[in-house]
């Protein structure tokens, strides 16, 4: 208690002319168990109604608040400011575009994403609604669900190397979406399926290995595992991709 | 020609969580074109949250053994306290294993029958199980929200965020489109047939028509216009709104609202009653237990209506912790030891430090009771088309289909999203085989003429200068302090007369803001009216309703009164009105299961005949 926390927030609305990027300040009496939520809701209730950010569930569940905090992207519900200094700055994540100030549409990015890289289960079989369900072993489920966590927050695309350089990238968080699949026995994609989607320079061979990825992810993701693991399988496969077509 | 942007579909989908995606799947699976709009990218949707889990009686795990649709039946309707419409719970438990399975297919890890034995707690007590063998890798289930068997099937921690990933991955399968970031702000009608909705866009302010042959009202629930509530920062109640906006739609139950007594302080996030029932207990300003003194039987583990009555008039007494974002009390868990809070309470220890910065095993967490669900919504048939206009559906929470009456059971909310989407999708395929409907252009042009004026009169205050967030403050506390857990004559009447007041102040806001692009403030000022509204619609029905049935409990009326209020609400609210209309129908037309005891709770019932009974509370514990 009694810190008086200073606040550098980005500021630009693309669709107001007379908008320029700038940075606006705002100062703000700490309280118990502040964390990012509470701050920016009462900034934009008590001194700027205009201020634009996103949250939804403020529980860590939905990842809309994805913003760069400090320099370091991060979820702004689960970011209690004790945690932080006293200024504190806040801009919105690089590599998604802008929708105003600390919003960003990573909505349209993603379903984008998911179009690519067929995000969902591949199989021929068809539905039986009165059949008892495939059994699966719970030590595979778990395995699978741990990679399922991923929120789609962005903060892995945010922080890395590549995606920000390259807009085709697909990034930590699509290439652990295939780990996901290439888990599950009902999912029929081949090895060599799996190879167009992500077997490129926009796929695993764009990976520099920088791994801010797995620094920044708030749900602690495996993604140095996942991405090791689909750089061996692909490096394998482009190998026998070779005396293929050779 | 419009002179306007203008989408034509053959299903309009307001809404894209797990319902409205539900419904999507199944129209554009039959070869429909389907567009779902969504406030917030879909897979953010407030569906994601929901961790507990999805109700079916597959019964494969041993303690769900036995179990079928109709235990789950019967735990469903008395969970309602017999306000539910039987017809409907009846369709949802017989269709929520299929609706389970057909998940697995698509792709949900749920979690599966590991065989041997294994503990759990219950109570704070240790017990054992045994899975069989034959059992091994099909879907298995947990033990919640105070059911017969357990039949509450899950992904570890994850459920809801599982279920939403995978809808949206088949919608992408499908092509279907999602607009994100679009929020439908009044629907399109003649008062006989809906015809789609203006929608603002999110990402630039532009107005935009949507046209469609059936349009699907899948918002979610109406918490926040609590203070406190465990919903999401997006249930304002949007789709209510616009039904109430046509003043033909009803609304049923809306005073039928579930509590949570442990939300934590300040940003209401749930802490699992299995706290309570491990054996934590809740603590004053002087940091000393106040249950046993008002239950000196069951203290903590008194129903949760009971323990949030308690905590809410523990506080009101003055015996609460002064902070900040107001006054709370205190959950103490550290005597349960860093061992079993690092294991069985793991994510209320991740909660604590997370969101709080407390850590539970050697700190107080602050707690008090928040609005966790709206029973309400949208009042449909069983197929899930809306009273009053052709063409309009409604689905999830956001609608009153109604499988839970008076109170919702823990893993059903979850389940009716999926369920409903199924069966109410289906319906509408029917429904859209071979139907045609002219689009008057004229009509379109009249609706998008208004929400354009209302937009103009608020960005340049022509009607007044209140501040919205004042007035969203103003409604949040009213329904708050006088229309939260137990109610009273003289309270509801007090925020009936408030209420109506703030109505028209509401009526009078300016914006602070330009109103240009995706302005916030615009947003809340859309929709603040028919937020107050709504309020009215809770507060003047739980006015009116002078028994106590499930959530609703009433002080001054403690009986479950069957004579006089075996009955729904329906509210609509008339133009130019200043109170909503309210209007009552039978709560089913099959009784399968007749009224009688819940077998929990403490229950006052007043029969058909007029024959009174009493029992006393027994605790029940579950999210």
């Amino acid at each position: 208690m009694g810190r008086r926390l200073k606040f550098n927030i980005f500021r630009c609305n693309p669709l107001d002319s007379d908008s320029i990027p700038h940075t606006d300040t705002f100062f703000l009496d700490e309280t118990d168990s502040m964390t990012l939520f509470i701050v920016l809701t009462r900034i934009r209730e008590e001194k700027d109604s205009s201020l634009q950010f996103d949250f939804c569930c403020r529980a860590g569940i939905c990842g809309s608040c994805a913003m760069v905090i400090n320099g370091r992207p991060g979820l702004a519900c689960k970011t209690l400011t004790k945690e932080l200094p006293t200024e504190i700055t806040l801009m919105p994540l690089p590599v998604f575009k802008l929708v105003g100030d600390l919003s960003v549409d990573t909505g349209t990015w993603f379903r984008a994403t998911n179009e690519r890289i067929g995000s969902w289960i591949h199989t021929s079989a068809k539905f039986d609604a009165d059949a008892q369900e495939e059994r699966m072993d719970n030590a595979l489920a778990e395995e699978i669900y741990e990679l399922e966590r991923c929120v789609e927050c962005g903060c892995c695309v945010a922080a890395c190397g590549t995606a920000n350089m390259r807009d085709d990238f697909l990034g930590a968080v699509a290439l652990n979406r295939i780990a996901r699949f290439m888990l599950d026995p009902r999912d029929q994609r081949k090895e060599g399926e799996y190879f167009e989607v992500i077997g490129t320079d926009e796929g695993i061979f764009g990976c520099m290995g920088l791994l801010a990825c797995e620094d920044v992810c708030p749900k602690e993701l495996p993604l140095q595992d996942q991405l090791g693991i689909l750089r061996r399988k692909m490096g394998w496969s482009a190998v026998k991709h070779l005396f293929r077509l050779g | 020609m419009l002179s306007l942007e203008t989408e034509f579909t053959d299903l309009l989908c307001i809404g894209a969580g797990l319902a409205g995606e539900r419904v999507a799947v199944e129209a554009a699976a039959a070869g429909f074109q389907s567009i779902c709009l969504s406030i917030v990218p879909p897979r953010r949707s407030h569906s994601s949250a929901a961790q507990g889990g999805m109700q079916a009686s597959l019964g494969n795990c041993i303690k769900g053994d036995g179990d079928n649709p109709d235990v789950h039946f019967a735990d469903t309707v008395k969970g309602s306290d017999w306000g539910c419409d039987q017809e409907v719970a009846r369709l949802f438990v017989d269709t929520a294993p299929k609706a389970v399975r057909e998940m697995a297919f698509w792709g949900i890890p749920w979690n599966r029958v590991v065989p041997g034995k294994s503990t759990y707690f219950k109570g704070g007590e240790q017990f054992e199980k045994v899975e069989v063998r034959e059992k091994e890798g099909l879907i298995t289930a947990r033990d919640f929200g105070g059911t017969a068997k357990w039949r509450t099937c899950y992904t570890s921690d994850g459920t809801g965020h599982t279920l939403l990933y995978t809808m949206d991955n088949k919608v992408v399968e499908l092509g279907v489109k999602v607009h994100d970031r679009m929020e439908a702000i009044s629907l399109i009608h003649n008062g006989e047939t809906c015809t789609g909705a203006v929608v603002r866009c999110l990402k630039t302010g532009k107005l935009k028509a949507y046209l469609a042959k059936a349009t699907l009202i899948a918002t979610g629930g109406y918490g926040k216009i609590y203070r406190e509530s465990t919903n999401a920062v997006i249930n304002d109640g949007g789709g209510a709104i616009m039904a109430l906006d046509t003043g033909i739609v009803p609304i049923g139950n809306p005073e039928a609202i579930q509590f949570h007594p442990t939300g934590i302080v300040p940003t209401n996030i749930l802490v699992t009653e299995g706290c309570r029932g491990d054996g934590g207990t809740l603590l004053d300003v002087d940091e000393k237990r106040f249950m046993p003194g008002y239950e000196p039987g069951k203290a903590e583990l008194a129903s949760r209506d009971v323990v949030s009555r308690w905590m809410t008039h523990h506080i009101r007494e003055g015996h609460g912790v002064k902070s900040p974002y107001g006054d709370h009390l205190w959950l103490d868990i550290r005597h349960l030891g860093e061992k079993h809070i690092k294991t069985k309470l793991r994510e209320v220890e991740e909660i604590c430090n997370n969101f709080l910065g407390v850590d539970p095993i050697t700190a107080l967490i602050p707690v008090r009771p928040a609005q966790h669900y709206s029973m309400g919504g949208v009042r449909t048939d069983k197929d899930g088309a809306a009273h009053g206009l052709k063409g309009l559906f409604a689905a999830g929470e956001a609608a009153c289909w109604d499988m839970h009456g008076f109170n919702r059971l823990g893993g059903n909310s979850l389940a009716e999203t999926i369920v409903a989407g199924r069966i109410v999708g289906g319906k509408i395929v029917e429904f859209l085989e071979g139907y045609d409907v002219a689009f008057d252009t004229a009509l379109v042009q009249t609706s998008i003429t208004r929400e354009r004026e209302r937009i103009d009169r608020l960005v340049s205050s022509k009607d007044g200068h209140e501040n919205v967030y004042e007035i969203r403050n103003a409604m949040q506390n009213e329904l708050m302090d006088r229309v939260g857990i137990f109610r009273n004559g003289a309270d509801l009447q007090t925020a009936v007369d408030n209420l109506q007041e703030i109505h028209e102040r509401a009526k009078k806001v300016g914006l602070r803001s330009n109103g240009v692009g995706a302005d916030p403030e615009l947003a809340l000022a859309l929709k603040i009216r028919g937020m107050v509204k709504l309020a009215l619609c809770v507060s003047h029905a739980a006015l009116q309703r002078t028994e106590s049935r499930g959530c609703h409990a009433r002080e001054d009326y403690d009986a479950r009164n069957d004579r006089d209020w075996l009955s729904r609400t329906l509210a609509t609210w008339k133009e130019g009105d200043t109170l909503p209309t309210l209007d009552y129908e039978p709560v089913s037309k099959v009784m399968e299961l007749p009224p009688g005891s819940r077998g929990y709770g403490a229950s006052k019932i007043i029969s058909a005949e007029g024959k009174v009974t009493e029992k006393e509370s027994e605790p029940m514990l579950g999210d």
